[in-house]
């Protein structure tokens, strides 16, 4: 049930090893998330002078909680809903089924193009390659998943996707790719921001205006009124929902709410906590058809793609809580030095290293196996993205577990270095007589590591060379540094 | 099995001995605004949207003078005020192709609620606002609001919401921070907002 979301990245250490040697990356990442960190904490700080951010994430948290410990009953009670407002819901499994679903909706209204809101689960899935295979292209519109698909390359970041790419870069995408797919960019083209976006907006609009069939995800589904809810800043996303004579939605089973009220707090936190923005331009809610306004054939797809594994995972389940603000990508040291393709799935950073492992389960065959299992490592554990994180995800202590699930699932085997260190770790800081003797072998433990396979470890960590003598025995001999 | 009774059951199990009934903690309100409607301005006007203040028997005039002259104007049937010379969408009962109205210059709309916290208009698509298209092709959106339609924070707009309607939210104009995170108005929708406030009489 792994779907589209692999991309062929080697395990976390080796992608991220590759990615710090890229200097321009590190660049754009640092101002990116410095930026939108210094806006979003503006924000936060303006909340509580008028109000509670810690209230306000609390009532979220709930929002999201209360559906999901209920999920059967609000997925059945959305799918009645939506149906009596004139959509034609789906289910799938997984990401196969939900992809031929929406093939099969294009084939029947006879086109070779859809048009494209920008959406984690559609790219989770692997839509476009998959409705590439059946001879429909899918067309991103959102600007910086244009810049992507254009570029042959892989969104990094789930905010701002193209952050990896800088104005001279993506002016040369535009003038080379651009006329291949339509419209093309003008020959004199700057790169300028407001003369590339002029550009994006006239090669864009030509799709928009012809385009029968429009896909989507959705921000939040409303159980009770039927309602699907997309934030967005470009109007892309209102071109799409709106313009096409047919609309299908891909909705992860994981986004129900149970009531119109409860978008309250969700609005109120989204983008504060992911633009820095009290708003966002735009949020279109729709509750199936809407009569001479809009796609008069509506289509919703409810997939699970794994996520039955997450909320059968108790430590993991508020992981499905995560309305995708990003804020914890923002925050976290790692992600910023790595960037977001060395997590090797659409969802990148502090997130993306517990959701991929929660949704496809660890201790998986090959290469993918591997990379899903490095994930629950590449995190300092700092606690950055629990205390940002609008809904309350406690991601260090998922980390962890999802931690200890991983050398469980490699028991019986080779155990690997790094479980066989912990293992020791665990007997020795357990126990106070035995951390004493312990110590007296560390620099030889040191040097015995260094000498068999510590290798791997120390390439990414700093091995601090062993102190002469133990902290134990200073303190004995100096009576505690008095002496 | 359908994949509907899959994932339902999966779900079911994954839950099992999960209690469902979870109390939600009440989101806090924000405190009281001393000047809904001036708060409401400030806001708007903080997205780089134009903002104009106005006496309920200027509106006409005001709407006037925002649209440059010669634009191609679109309007909804049961606009609040009358646009000379705009054309009306549904005239005669044949809506605008998207072709159509993308030879459009601008839209004149009324709104259902303006939020004031966030700076937020809320259309919900009625008489005087029009379907959902004719307020995104037009690169020019002046909308009216009007100080009794403006409640101090989301939770206020809400209740005054039908969930059966689409609605649209909108926060100044179009954007996007995709290049190097410089802020650009108006991709794909209407790069420039007037905002026309008509105070109490
Ligand atoms: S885990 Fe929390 S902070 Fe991270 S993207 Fe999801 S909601 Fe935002």
């Amino acid at each position: 049930m792994s779907g589209g979301t692999f991309v062929g990245m080697p395990a976390f250490p080796t992608a991220a090893r590759e990615a710090l040697g890229n200097a321009q990356l590190r660049h754009n990442l640092a101002h990116a998330t410095g930026t939108i960190r210094a806006k979003r904490q503006r924000l936060v700080d303006e909340v509580n002078e008028v109000s509670d951010w810690e209230e306000l994430r609390l009532a979220g948290a709930g929002v999201k909680e209360a559906a999901l410990r209920d999920l059967g009953t609000q997925l059945e009670l959305l799918e009645a809903s939506l149906t009596a407002n004139g959509a034609t819901v789906h289910w799938a499994n997984d990401a196969a089924e939900a992809n031929a679903i929406v093939a099969s909706i294009a084939k029947a209204h006879g086109v070779d193009e859809v048009v494209k809101v920008k959406s984690m689960v559609t790219q989770e899935i692997g839509l476009n390659e998959a409705l590439e295979a059946e001879g429909i292209a899918a067309w991103e519109t959102d600007l910086a998943e244009l810049i992507v698909q254009l570029g042959h390359d892989l969104p990094s970041h789930i905010l701002v996707p193209a952050i990896h790419r800088n104005r001279s870069e993506i002016r040369d995408i535009f003038l080379a790719e651009m006329g291949q797919v339509g419209r093309p960019a003008p020959d004199d083209l700057t790169d300028e921001p407001a003369v590339l976006a002029a550009a994006a907006r006239a090669h864009l609009r030509e799709k928009f205006l012809r385009a029968k069939v429009g896909v989507s995800g959705a921000n939040f589904a409303i159980a009770e009124t039927g309602t699907l809810v997309v934030v967005e800043s470009e109007g892309n996303g209102r071109m799409c929902l709106t313009l096409p004579e047919v609309l299908v939605s891909v909705v992860g089973i994981e986004k129900v709410v149970s009531t119109f009220a409860d978008l309250d707090p969700l609005l109120r936190l989204l983008p504060r906590s992911s633009t820095g923005e009290r708003m966002n331009p735009y949020t279109s809610t729709w509750s199936g058809v809407t009569p001479g306004d809009g796609p008069q054939e509506v289509h919703v797809v409810l997939l699970d793609n794994g996520r039955t594994n997450a909320l059968a995972d108790e430590v993991g389940r508020q992981a499905l809580r995560c309305i995708r603000c990003s804020a914890c990508l923002n925050v976290c040291p790692v992600y910023e030095r790595t960037g977001g393709h060395a997590y090797g799935s659409v969802y990148p950073g502090p997130i993306g290293a517990i959701l991929n492992p929660l949704l496809k389960g660890v201790g998986g065959p090959g290469p993918e196996g591997e990379q899903v299992d490095s994930l629950p490592y590449a995190s300092s554990l700092c606690g950055a993205c629990f205390e940002v994180c609008p809904v309350l995800i406690d991601i260090p202590s998922v980390l962890v577990d999802l931690r200890a699930q991983v050398v469980d699932a490699h028991r019986g085997g080779v155990p690997k270095v790094e479980a066989l260190a912990f293992k020791g770790a665990a007997v020795a800081l357990s126990d106070s007589r035995k951390l004493a003797f312990g110590e007296r072998f560390t620099r030889l433990g040191l040097r015995v590591a260094r000498r068999f396979g510590a290798a791997k470890w120390t390439s990414t960590r700093d091995l601090p060379p062993a102190p002469p003598e133990s902290f134990r025995a200073w303190w004995k001999r100096t009576d505690g540094g008095r002496s | 099995m359908s994949a509907r009774d899959d994932i339902l059951g999966r779900v079911r199990k994954a839950l099992d001995g999960v209690e469902a009934g979870y109390a939600v903690p009440v989101a806090p309100r924000i405190a009281p605004l001393a000047d809904v409607v001036g708060h409401f301005a400030e806001r708007v006007a903080d997205y780089r949207a134009v903002v104009v203040r106005c006496a309920p028997d200027e509106v006409a005039v005001r709407v006037a003078a925002a649209l440059p002259d010669g634009a191609r104007v679109v309007v909804p049937a049961g606009l609040s005020v009358e646009v000379p010379g705009a054309d009306e969408d549904g005239a005669d009962g044949r809506v605008l192709t998207a072709y159509e109205l993308d030879a459009y210059d601008a839209v004149v709309t009324d709104a259902r609620v303006g939020v004031a916290e966030t700076g937020t208009i809320i259309l919900d698509h009625g008489p005087g606002q029009g379907r959902r298209a004719i307020s995104l092709v037009p690169d020019l959106h002046v909308c009216i609001v009007r100080a009794d339609q403006v409640v101090p924070d989301v939770p206020d707009a809400l209740p005054l919401l039908d969930p059966s309607r689409a609605h649209t939210w909108i926060s100044g104009p179009s954007a996007t921070s995709d290049i190097e995170l410089d802020r650009v108005e108006g991709v794909h929708g209407p790069r420039t907002l007037v905002l026309v406030l008509v105070e109490k009489e």
